[in-house]
């Protein structure tokens, strides 16, 4: 033969050879599942059934922690952008996502901030390092969402105003009007500030990056 | 009109043949292209389709046919540019009409008292019978055996004229597979016949008033009768289903079948004619093995006692449908539960075991009947 072929002889009792036993008990476990399901789920007790299904847009599963998602700027006390336009991020960018454009703040103790600062979603390859690389705390990707889906390709690239309507107040010391630094830091809250909007953050508890940053 | 004229006749069973392809056959065929993902999802700890909704009704996304109905028209009707045109076009037509044509013969119910409706017939003599089965052949299952057979030709022809490789594998592999399953699915009802003396469906349902009767063994469901005939005949409608566990036509990780080319409609006939299939397959079954529309004969009394002559049909009708109903949801679970038969391994078993099973089935019958003729 020039194919070898090899014949395994695969013994087995006469119960074996007929399948009957063998595929009864496993319409049995197939029975047994579907009966479980399907009445938990006709009387809506889910919670007793096994169904693993997530229906997403409805029910979310909460990201990890450390989840990235879409960009946001953060505020300051004032509500003013915390970004000094100092292009860390940008240069720092693989994805060459990030434009910003500066000009001079009114605050002269501020000196500089970004006129125009766009983030290109489709651009983005989400790898994190412009936040990893700002100096004080402006951009962050914690808000657990995902870049929105779009029907023109302009809609994806996200402008100061988008990015800053999802910012917060963050509690880390910068400069600018205001206390000097040192007093900022004895008087500052103890908790970060509330009503942070992002809907999945990261749970109750969970140390803010904000404290990270003070220690 | 009077009872018993060719018109009379020509009229019922005009009404009877859109009763039941259009109200029975074909909404069921639709929802069980539904009920199959809905239930494999639930066998497998997952939900299944059930987002489709007209406006505010959900119901458990009941109306996912609908949807998928409208996909199918919408679809582009694609033909390959080497594919035999005219049987390409009626491939679909020729898988999907014979499990259609097969349910002329299937009793869907007790015979209709014509002139009678509203009086309760305790006795069951009925003077102008009207019975709720399309044609009463004396042929019976010979002619299921002969137009079932005839779905194999859809298969083989959708797969020669694709003039594609895998559809042409699909075919071959349908057409070998069918006819092998044929020989033992008409061996396996030999039995059957043995044991009531006919070949039509009615008289084999009217003969199985009983569930189990000791007195009159004969008056049982055929299951207690022909157990082994059951299993048998069970196994080859499977396969002649052309469903897993014996779905290598088709084979979807392996050639995808003889469907391959199809798309749109051409496709959804195929696949609304394999579960037309299912149907009339379990109907068949439920008439030889299960009493048709019986429920035993103290349900069927006291249902015809209390019962207005077209209420106690109607109810007949319902009751037997669940019957069709479990058996279509057992063969679902049957296909969301098995692996899958190899080529070979399909051959072994249909030639090798299942038809020597079901011979010595026919002969022990045979043999048994005739021990108890003589004894009387």
């Amino acid at each position: 033969m020039a194919v070898g072929v090899k014949v395994v002889n695969r013994p087995g009792s006469l119960s074996q050879q007929m399948f009957l036993p063998a595929i009864a008990e496993g319409l049995g476990v197939t029975f047994r599942h579907f009966m479980k399901n399907f009445f938990g789920n006709v009387t809506g007790n889910r919670a007793k059934t096994d169904i693993a299904t997530i229906e997403y847009p409805e029910q979310k599963k909460a990201y990890p922690e450390r989840f990235r998602g879409l960009h946001r700027l953060m505020l300051r006390d004032d509500g003013q952008v915390r970004c000094v336009a100092c292009m860390m991020c940008p240069t720092v960018c693989p994805a060459h996502c990030i434009t910003i454009v500066a000009e001079e703040a009114p605050d002269g103790s501020i000196e500089k901030r970004p006129a125009i600062f766009e983030i290109d979603e489709l651009r983005c390859v989400v790898c994190g390092l412009c936040a990893e690389a700002c100096p004080c705390d402006a951009i962050r990707m914690d808000t657990s969402e995902h870049a929105h889906p779009t029907y023109r390709r302009v809609d994806a690239i996200l402008d100061k105003q988008e990015l800053m309507s999802r910012g917060t107040a963050s509690s880390a010391v910068q400069g600018g009007v205001g206390g000097f630094w040192r007093e900022k830091v004895a008087s500052a809250p103890q908790t970060p500030p509330s009503g942070d909007v992002a809907p999945l953050g990261p749970p109750p508890g969970a140390t803010p990056m904000a404290d990270l940053n003070r220690k | 009109m009077e009872y018993g004229s060719v018109a009379f006749e020509a009229v019922t069973a005009t009404i009877k043949i859109l009763f039941l392809v259009l109200g029975f056959l074909m909404p069921l065929a639709s929802l069980l292209t539904w009920a199959e993902r809905r239930q494999s999802a639930m066998m497998q700890d997952r939900l299944g389709p059930n987002r489709a909704n007209i406006g505010p009704i959900k119901a458990w996304g009941i109306t996912h046919f609908l949807a998928d109905a409208l996909k199918f028209i919408f679809k582009e009707d694609y033909v390959p540019g080497k594919a035999h045109k005219f049987f390409f076009m009626w491939a679909p037509i020729m898988a999907m009409a014979p499990a259609l044509i097969v349910a002329a013969i299937i009793p869907f119910g007790p015979a209709l008292c014509w002139g009678q409706l509203t009086e309760k017939i305790a006795d069951g003599v009925c003077a102008q019978p009207v019975p709720l089965q399309i044609a009463r052949l004396d042929i019976g299952l010979l002619f299921y055996f002969a137009i079932s057979s005839l779905a194999v030709y859809g298969a083989t022809l959708a797969g020669w004229a694709s003039h594609n490789k895998w559809a042409m594998m699909g075919g071959l592999r349908a057409s070998s597979q069918m006819m092998s399953y044929e020989v033992t699915m008409g061996m396996a009802v030999l039995g059957a016949f043995l044991v009531y003396g006919s070949l039509e469906l009615g008289e084999i349902v009217s003969k199985q008033a009983q569930v189990l009767s000791i007195d009159s063994f004969t008056s049982s469901w055929g299951i207690f009768l022909q157990p082994l005939g059951f299993v048998l005949f069970l196994t080859a409608a499977i396969a002649e289903t052309k469903r897993t566990p014996f779905d290598i036509p088709e084979g979807e990780p392996e050639i995808i079948g003889y469907f391959v080319e199809y798309s749109g409609m051409r496709f959804g006939m195929f696949f609304l004619g394999e579960f037309l299939e299912i149907i009339t397959s379990s109907a068949i079954m439920i008439s030889l093995f299960f009493g048709g529309w019986h429920w035993g004969a103290s349900v069927d009394g006291f249902l015809a006692a209390h019962l207005p002559n077209w209420l106690f049909v109607l109810a007949m009708f319902g009751l037997w449908t669940v019957k069709i109903v479990v058996f279509c949801m057992f063969q679902l679970l049957i296909r969301w539960s098995l692996p899958r038969f190899r080529s070979d391994q399909l051959m072994r078993l249909g030639w090798q075991r299942l038809l020597p099973i079901s011979i010595a089935n026919v002969v022990v019958t045979a043999l048994i009947i005739l021990m108890a003729q003589s004894w009387k």
